[in-house]
């Protein structure tokens, strides 16, 4: 522990280069993605699809959330070489799902080359307790929240981009519209507190001071926050934007109607 | 003088926070007519397929080819790149459609995924002598294009080098050692062309407001002739009814 603060638990020899993967990079590509919408794709087809509707990003799964929650088993990472063919069919940003706390699932997504990986609640976690450790990582990524506390933990640990985890898979907007409400809340009432009385909000939201009162400061979360789960109209994409989303993650609603192309171009313009 | 930004999707906060800091207001373009209240216009970073779908959806594309032609100042950074070259390879299959302006082949994702993403100390003499402050500038490379060949009537601004071998082929398990054989390339990353400036980097995305500067600068010099429109100071924005989005920070 070379006094950074980072414990590499994991190595750097076997995938990962050592060279320095400065945070801003990571962040950079988030700041990029705003306003734009990510979809899930199963196939190279529907990223095609997805590609040609304007999205800005597509997520690569084998199963859509809605299938997992139907079919029941263990949800992991999708088949690399599945995601390596979608990563060859498209020019935007191809990201995958890992298992919460999988750092090896995380190493494999890496080693594919994609651009981002979701630490998703929406497969079976790998970890009850901790989480992947993703200042290891060259690649950055993504992680879900419910409320302030948990965004700021993920961001801690290395997350880039935060998005809420509404609830996958159900086309309800509720869970993400609570989310993001409990999240804007929350920095509403930590702008206006007293910078004293910010330790003791840090330490009831269990978040890290520091993110804590540079969120006070800047009045948002530090990294781009989207919007995710159970978005399923263009109306509840524009709900998640002016509730204080810098865009959308869409999923299985949509990937089902990707065969007709008109319904994802629609989408899109918002 | 008003700035113009291209807000479909993408950056363009960070745009309208980059001028904000240099005392300069920056208006969201998101429709045609808006064109017409702006003196010059930056297009920001993103993902040039989806903004050329909502620029098409928009109708923008006639609008941006006459605004350029007219001899505006116009900046493109990274997607914004792609939009003012003439020719564009590495497009996604069936193609996308692109602005024009610099006569320039760039090739889109060129230093390959977000992996390969990097940031870079520039030297970039022309504006070191226009902006003065510190001899290089800090690039930011997201999943950047590179400009691969130039017309006669274009300024190269500033070159990154890279190694001879294919940037395409990076596999951890076989390792072709050439670096003495090979000459270093250098690609072009940043460009001008009369009033079009283009750079494959974000300065957005840094605290060096110098290229924003520079670009004003550019937009000062074309407009001797005393301007156009009445920009409405405090009151009434084009963009109405918006909350203003707060700015992520800078990382260092």
């Amino acid at each position: 522990m070379a006094g950074t603060g980072v414990v590499a638990v994991y190595g750097n020899g076997a995938i990962t280069e050592t060279k320095k993967s400065p945070f801003s990079v990571k962040v950079g590509l988030a700041q990029m993605l705003r306003g734009g919408v990510i979809m899930d794709v199963v196939n190279p087809e529907q990223a095609r699809i997805a590609e040609e509707a304007g999205a800005c990003a597509v997520m690569a799964l084998e199963r859509v959330p809605a299938d997992i929650r139907a079919q029941g088993g263990v949800a992991r990472m999708s088949d690399p070489q599945l995601i390596k063919e979608i990563k060859q069919s498209v020019t935007i940003p191809v990201m995958a799902k890992a298992r919460i706390g999988h750092f090896v699932e995380a190493q494999i997504l890496e080693a594919i080359g994609i651009d981002y990986v979701d630490e998703s609640e929406v497969l079976t976690p790998a970890d009850e307790e901790n989480h992947i450790n993703k200042h290891n990582f060259r690649i950055p990524f993504v992680c879900g929240c419910r409320n302030l506390g948990e965004a700021l933990r993920r961001i801690r640990e290395g997350a880039a981009m935060i998005r809420t985890k509404g609830e996958a898979g159900t086309g309800n907007v509720i869970e993400a519209v609570r989310h993001v409400r409990s999240v804007m809340g929350d920095i509403r009432l930590l702008r206006n507190m007293d910078d004293d009385e910010v330790f003791t909000f840090a330490k009831k939201i269990a978040a890290p001071y520091d993110l804590v009162m540079q969120t006070k400061q800047l009045g948002r979360l530090p990294v781009v926050q989207f919007a995710a789960g159970g978005v399923a109209t263009p109306a509840d994409a524009a709900l998640m934007m002016q509730l204080g989303c810098d865009g959308c993650l869409w999923g299985p609603e949509f990937s089902r109607a990707a065969t007709r192309q008109e319904e994802p171009e629609r989408l899109c313009r918002l | 003088m008003v700035v113009g930004v291209l807000a479909l999707q993408g950056s363009f906060n960070e745009h309208v926070a980059a001028l904000r800091r240099l005392g300069v207001k920056g208006v969201e373009i998101r429709k045609p007519e808006q064109l017409q209240n702006v003196s010059s216009l930056i297009i920001p970073g993103g993902e040039s397929t989806t903004m050329a779908k909502l620029a098409e959806y928009h109708n923008l594309f006639p609008a941006l080819r006459e605004f350029v032609k007219t001899g505006k100042p116009v900046w493109g950074t990274c997607a914004g790149l792609i939009f003012l070259a003439d020719k564009a390879i590495g497009q996604k299959t069936g193609g996308q459609e692109l602005i024009g302006g610099i006569d320039c082949t760039v090739h889109r994702n060129y230093f390959g995924s977000q992996i390969q993403s990097f940031e870079a100390e520039l030297s970039v003499p022309e504006l070191v002598s226009k902006e003065g402050g510190p001899e290089t500038f800090r690039g930011v490379f997201i999943r950047a294009p590179a400009v691969l060949e130039v017309g006669p009537g274009v300024e190269v601004l500033a070159e990154y080098p890279v190694s001879s071998t294919s940037v395409l082929y990076s596999s951890s398990a076989v390792q072709i050692q050439e670096e003495n054989a090979l000459p270093e390339k250098k690609v072009i990353v940043a460009v001008k062309q009369g009033n079009l400036l283009g750079t494959a980097f974000h300065p957005e995305l840094t605290s060096d407001t110098r290229w924003h500067s520079y670009f004003m600068k550019m937009g000062s010099e074309a407009q001797e002739e005393s301007p156009s429109s009445i920009v409405p100071v405090g009151g009434v924005d084009p963009s109405f009814n918006e909350k203003a989005r707060i700015d992520l920070p800078i990382y260092q």
